[in-house]
């Protein structure tokens, strides 16, 4: 178990603005430094880790296949930090909001991903050195 | 633990969701047990006039029923037992006046912000 458990609670979709990826970024860190890490994906964050997320080629950079692309994926990125945890001997708990997944049709988690509800949140956040709410706007 | 949940945009998704997905949380966590407080500010502060309504939402043929109904969701805080704060300067710079709002709210100047957060062991601005 490691010294310091931080939470995060998310709430922006990929691929609508940097919030999303800059939280990724300090969860990177954090797990890095040996720290347990919670994520509570609330509203439209539980398509972060989407497991029907694919590549698509872009003629406009002069590639016009995908795998030449390598179009990012936020799911793979979810998946690396999920392993990176592993490989450290640390906990990446992320919990997509169960309500919010329904709504959204988005079921189809990466593995490592479980669904809860804000309870879990509170629960998070009671056991937890400190909590970063990062909203939509 | 206690926390305070800072609202300071209003109406995202409101009618896709049929209420603000901020006070939401709030009630879903208060019936977890969370120990919770709320504090309006910006343009949420609206949340708390009494003379809102969601006039009827048509696509084509489909009928959208079961409109948000914010200020209720707001009192239905202040009934549960959750202090709901109000920034005056935020209501008086959209010009709301104080008796167009809903009972029980509790209000403060932003010059007291600071001390009122220092009550919390957590501040999340949502």
């Amino acid at each position: 178990m490691a010294d310091k458990t931080l939470t995060f609670a998310l709430m922006d979709p990929p691929y609508e603005n940097a919030r999303s990826t800059t939280a990724l970024r300090l969860i990177d860190i954090a797990i890095g430094r040996g720290y347990d890490v919670n994520v509570f994906a609330y509203e439209g964050a539980v398509y972060v880790p989407f497991a029907l997320q694919k590549q698509h080629p872009n003629p406009v950079h002069g590639n016009p296949e995908a795998d030449e692309e390598d179009h990012p994926l936020p799911r793979e990125w979810v998946a690396a930090l999920i392993e990176a945890a592993e490989s450290k001997g640390v906990k990446l708990d992320w919990v997509n909001c169960g309500l919010c997944v329904d709504e959204r049709g988005a079921a189809e988690s990466i593995e490592g991903v479980r669904r809860g509800t804000p309870g879990d949140f509170w629960a998070m956040a009671e056991n937890s050195d400190n909590t970063l709410v990062i909203p939509t706007s | 633990m206690k926390a305070l949940n800072v609202i300071g945009t209003a109406y995202r998704g409101t009618l896709e969701e049929q209420d603000d997905t901020i006070v939401w949380i709030t009630h879903a966590m208060k019936g977890a047990g969370a120990e919770l407080d709320v504090l309006l500010r910006g343009s949420a502060v609206n949340y708390a006039a009494k003379g809102q309504e969601v006039p009827p939402l048509s696509f084509g043929a489909r009928k959208q029923k079961n409109a948000p109904h914010i200020a209720q969701d707001v009192a239905g805080l202040i009934g549960k037992g959750i202090a709901v704060y109000i920034l005056d300067e935020d209501l008086e710079e959209r010009g709301i006046a104080a008796d167009g709002l809903i009972d029980g709210l509790i209000h403060i100047k932003r010059g007291d912000v600071a001390g009122l957060l220092d009550g919390y062991d957590h501040v999340w601005a949502w």
